[in-house]
C-alpha cells in the first residue's frame, strides 16, 4: 500500500472510530428531527384566548367583529368608558376598542381607538381597520346610491401568466424553488467545508502536540501527510452525509408505511399529478414538476461534484496549514475568520444577488472568484450558466486550489515543527520562503 | 565502504540565522557516534537534515555510499527529542502503522512486533491506547517504533530522557547489542557519562560550527594535560613537596581512596611518568599513580567555553 493511502486509511478510521464522531452521526439526526417535531407541536398549540371588549357607541359596527379561536369579541357598549379603561388597566381585558358615534364622518374616522396594556399586532389592527373600512365603504355605497353588487362584478382581479421568449409556459415561484435547490447544494458545500476543515485543522493540530509530527514526517513528506489527512477526513465526513441520508430516507419509508401519510416520494407525485391532470390546478402542478425536470439536473451534479471537491480541498489546505501554524485551537481563531469571511459572503451573494439577478455582474464576478465560486455558481446553475462560464470557473478554482496546496504546504512542512510562540501573518509569509 | 553517513560541507539557514555552517562529518560504519554540543548548536537542524525532513541550502549527504534520497527512510530509524505518538490509538495499530510507513509490509511489521513486543516485555499492551501507559512505558513503544524495520543507521536524540534508572538500562542494552549486530548509532546526548560508556567517535558542534569529530580516544589524547594523580603515604609531606615543586606544578586534589595518603595532582610537563615516580618512591609509599584523562564533559566546556 502506498504511504498516501496508508495515511488516508488511519485518518479515516481515526475519524471514523471516535466517539463523537459515531455520536453526531446517529444522534444529531434524532436531534434534528426531534426539533423539527417541537417546533410543529408549539405551532400547532392554540395560542391563548384574548378578549376584546369593543364600546360600539354607533352600534353599527360590532356584529362585524367575528370572533374566533384567537380573539373574542364582547359587546360593553353600555358600560362606562372610564370603568372599561380601568378593567384594561388591572389586566382583566386584552384590549379595548373604543368605537364613536358615527355623525360626522371626519370626527368618527379620529376618534376610532384602541387601548391595551401591550401593543398589539400589526395583522390584528390592520384586520379591525379592514372590517370597519368594509362596512364604512358598503355604506357609503348605499348613501350614493350604487348598487353593491354592481360593484362587486365591475372589479377586475388579473393575474399575470409568465412565459419564456421560447414559447414554453413559465411559472411564478420558480425562482425560488431554483435558488433553493441551488442553496441547498451551495449551502452544503459551506457546511462540509466549515465542519470537516476544521476537522483537518483539529487533526493537524493533535499531531503537533502529540509531538508525533517528527516521527511521521521522517518517514513520509510532509505534503504527503496533508494531502492524506484531507481526503482522509473529507471520506469520513463523506461516510456520515450518506449515513444521514440513509436514515433519512429509512425514516421517512417507516413513517409513511406505519402512518400511512404520503411524504411526497416519487410515485405520490405522479400519482398527484395524473389525478390533478385533469383539473387545472392539477395542470399547474405539472408544470411545476415539468419545469423541475426541464432544469439543467445532469449540470447540476456534475458541477456540484466538482465545485465539492474544488472548494473542500482548496479551504481545507488552507485549514491544514493553520492547524501547522499554531499549537492549540484558541490560536486559530486570528487566522480563521479571513477564511470563514468569503463563505459567508458567498452564501449572502447566493440568498440575496443570485436570486434577483441571476446573470447581473456581481453575481457572475463572484461565481468567478475561486473562493466564492464553489458557493455562488452551485447558486447560479439552476437559473441555466453558459458552459463556458462554469468551465472558466472551474479552471479558476483549481489553478487557485494547486496554487493554495503548494503555498500551504510550505507553511505546514515549516509550521509542524515550530513550537511556543503564536505565529504572525508575516511570519507565516516568510515560513513560506524557506 | 567503511562509511555509513557522510555529511559534506552542509549549510542551512533560516532567514538571516545560520543553523549550519559548513559542516562536515564522517560516521563510520558500525559505530556508535556522539553528537554533542550545547542546546541551540545545530544538532537537531543536521539530524532533521539526514532524515529529510528539511533540506540543506547547500551540501551533500553520502549514506551507505548513496546520495541521500527518499528511498534511504527505511534505511533510518529517527527517534526525536520531541517524541511522541498519537494518544488514542492503541499501540499494536500503531507500530504497525508507523512500520508501514517505514516501507515493511503488514506481515514484515507483525512479525517484527512480535519479536520486540516478546523481547521488552510489553506483550499485553497491543490493545491498549498510549493514553492509558505510563511515560515509561510509551517511551519503551516509542523505541520498538523506531528500531522496528531493522534501520541501518539509527540516530536517536536524548534517548535516555523520560526512562527511569531500569528501564534507561534496558535500552541502553538493546543499543549495545544492535550496534554489535551491525547498527550504527548516532547518539545526540547531554548525558555525558552514557557518551564516555558507549561512544566510540564523537563529533562537537557548538554555534553551527563542527568543532571537534574523531575516535573518542583520540580526542583525548588530543585533549590530554599530562597531568597525574598521585597517591603517596609518606612521614615526610615538606620533603616530598619540596622535592615535587622543583620539577612540577602541583595541586592539591582528591579522589576516592582507603588510605589516609597525601593526594596531588601533578603536571608532568615535559617529564615521564617515571621521573615522577622516582621522586614518590624516595619519598613513600605510592598507593596511587594515574594519568588523568580528560572526561567528555570537560572536553566540552573546555571547547564550548574558549
Amino acid at each position: 500500500m502506498s504511504k498516501l493511502s496508508l495515511i488516508i486509511k488511519r485518518e479515516f478510521v481515526a475519524k471514523v472510530r471516535n466517539k463523537s464522531f459515531i455520536v453526531m452521526t446517529f444522534l444529531s439526526p434524532l436531534l434534528f428531527v426531534g426539533i423539527a417535531v417541537f417546533v410543529g407541536y408549539l405551532s400547532t398549540m392554540k395560542a391563548d384566548l384574548k378578549t376584546i371588549v369593543v364600546h360600539d357607541q354607533s352600534g353599527k359596527f360590532f356584529n362585524e367583529f367575528k370572533s374566533d379561536e384567537e380573539y373574542k369579541y364582547v359587546d360593553f357598549s353600555e358600560v362606562n368608558l372610564q370603568v372599561l379603561k380601568d378593567s384594561i388597566v388591572s389586566e382583566a381585558y386584552e384590549g379595548l376598542l373604543v368605537i364613536p358615534k358615527n355623525e360626522n364622518s371626519a370626527t368618527f374616522q379620529k376618534g376610532i381607538q384602541y387601548i391595551s396594556n401591550d401593543s398589539p399586532s400589526v395583522m390584528f389592527i390592520s384586520d379591525i381597520e379592514e372590517t370597519i373600512n368594509h362596512k364604512l365603504t358598503q355604506e357609503n355605497f348605499q348613501k350614493a346610491g350604487l348598487d353593491t353588487l354592481a360593484i362587486k362584478k365591475a372589479k377586475s382581479d388579473i393575474e399575470i401568466k409568465l412565459s419564456k421568449a421560447s414559447g414554453e409556459a413559465s411559472l411564478k415561484g420558480l425562482n425560488e424553488i431554483k435558488i433553493g435547490i441551488g442553496g441547498a447544494f451551495g449551502y452544503l458545500i459551506m457546511m462540509f467545508i466549515v465542519i470537516y476543515g476544521n476537522m483537518v485543522m483539529r487533526s493537524v493540530i493533535e499531531e503537533k502536540v502529540s509531538r508525533i509530527i517528527e516521527v511521521i514526517i521522517s518517514s513520509v513528506k510532509p505534503f504527503q501527510l496533508m494531502m492524506g489527512k484531507i481526503i482522509g477526513t473529507s471520506l469520513a465526513g463523506i461516510l456520515q452525509f450518506m449515513i444521514w441520508a440513509i436514515l433519512g430516507l429509512t425514516a421517512m419509508f417507516i413513517l409513511s408505511t406505519v402512518f400511512g401519510i404520503q411524504m411526497g416520494a416519487t410515485s405520490g407525485m405522479e400519482d398527484q399529478a395524473m389525478k390533478a391532470a385533469q383539473s387545472e390546478m392539477g395542470g399547474t402542478i405539472q408544470m411545476y414538476i415539468q419545469e423541475l425536470w426541464n432544469l439543467p439536473i445532469a449540470t447540476i451534479l456534475i458541477s456540484f461534484i466538482f465545485y465539492f471537491i474544488g472548494g473542500y480541498f482548496l479551504y481545507s489546505s488552507f485549514y491544514a496549514s493553520i492547524g501547522a501554524a499554531v499549537d492549540n485551537e484558541t490560536d486559530s481563531q486570528q487566522f480563521l475568520l479571513p477564511i470563514i469571511m468569503p463563505l459567508i459572503l458567498g452564501v449572502y451573494i447566493g440568498f440575496f444577488t443570485v436570486m434577483n439577478d441571476p446573470h447581473g455582474t456581481v453575481a457572475t464576478v463572484f461565481s468567478m472568484i475561486p473562493l466564492t465560486s464553489p458557493i455562488v455558481m452551485m447558486m447560479r446553475i439552476p437559473f441555466g450558466v453558459p458552459l463556458w462560464q462554469i468551465l472558466v470557473s472551474l479552471v479558476l478554482l483549481f489553478a487557485t486550489f494547486f496554487l493554495v496546496v503548494w503555498f500551504a504546504a510550505k507553511i505546514y512542512r515549516v509550521g509542524i515543527l515550530m513550537y511556543g510562540k503564536k505565529p504572525t501573518w508575516k511570519e507565516l509569509y516568510k515560513w513560506s520562503k524557506y | 565502504m567503511n562509511t555509513i553517513l557522510e555529511v559534506k560541507n552542509v549549510v542551512k539557514q533560516y532567514g538571516d540565522y545560520t543553523a549550519l555552517n559548513e559542516v562536515s562529518l564522517t560516521v563510520p560504519k558500525g559505530s556508535i557516534y556522539g553528537l554533542l554540543g550545547p542546546n541551540g548548536a545545530g544538532k537537531t537542524s543536521l539530524i532533521r537534515i539526514i532524515n529529510q525532513i528539511t533540506m540543506p541550502d547547500s551540501g551533500e549527504i553520502i549514506l551507505d555510499g548513496e546520495k541521500l534520497n527518499p528511498s534511504h527512510v527505511g534505511t533510518i530509524g529517527y527517534m526525536p527529542e520531541e517524541r511522541g505518538l498519537y494518544k488514542t490509538m492503541k499501540v499494536g495499530e500503531q507500530c504497525l502503522y508507523l512500520a508501514q510507513l517505514k516501507g515493511l509490509s503488514k506481515a514484515e511489521a507483525k512479525h517484527e512486533l512480535d519479536y520486540w513486543f516478546e523481547r521488552l516485555e510489553i506483550k499485553g499492551w497491543w490493545d491498549k491506547k498510549i493514553q492509558e501507559l505510563s511515560k515509561g512505558m510509551a517511551q519503551k513503544v516509542q523505541f520498538v517504533v523506531t528500531v522496528l524495520h531493522k534501520p541501518k543507521l539509527l540516530i536517536l536524540d536524548e534517548p535516555f530522557s523520560g526512562f527511569d534508572p531500569v528501564n534507561a538500562n534496558l535500552i541502553k542494552d538493546e543499543i549495545i547489542e544492535l550496534n554489535k549486530q551491525g547498527t550504527s548509532v548516532i547518539f545526540s546526548t547531554h548525558r555525558m557519562e552514557s557518551v564516555e560508556e558507549m561512544c566510540d567517535h564523537i563529533a562537537l558542534i557548538h554555534k553551527s560550527n563542527k568543532l571537534i569529530e574523531g575516535k573518542l580516544t583520540d580526542v583525548k589524547k588530543q585533549f590530554r594535560t599530562n597531568n597525574y594523580e598521585v597517591g603517596v603515604l609518606t612521614n615526610n609531606v615538606e620533603g616530598l613537596m619540596y622535592d615535587l615543586t622543583q620539577k612540577f606544578t602541583i595541586a592539591q586534589t582528591d579522589f576516592k581512596s582507603l588510605n589516609d595518603e597525601l593526594k596531588l595532582e601533578v603536571n608532568l610537563g615535559n617529564a615521564t611518568p617515571n621521573e615522577l615516580l622516582t621522586i614518590l618512591v624516595q619519598r613513600g609509599q605510592v598507593t596511587h599513580f594515574m594519568e588523568k584523562i580528560p572526561s567528555v564533559n570537560d572536553i566540552f566546556i573546555k571547547t564550548v567555553t574558549d
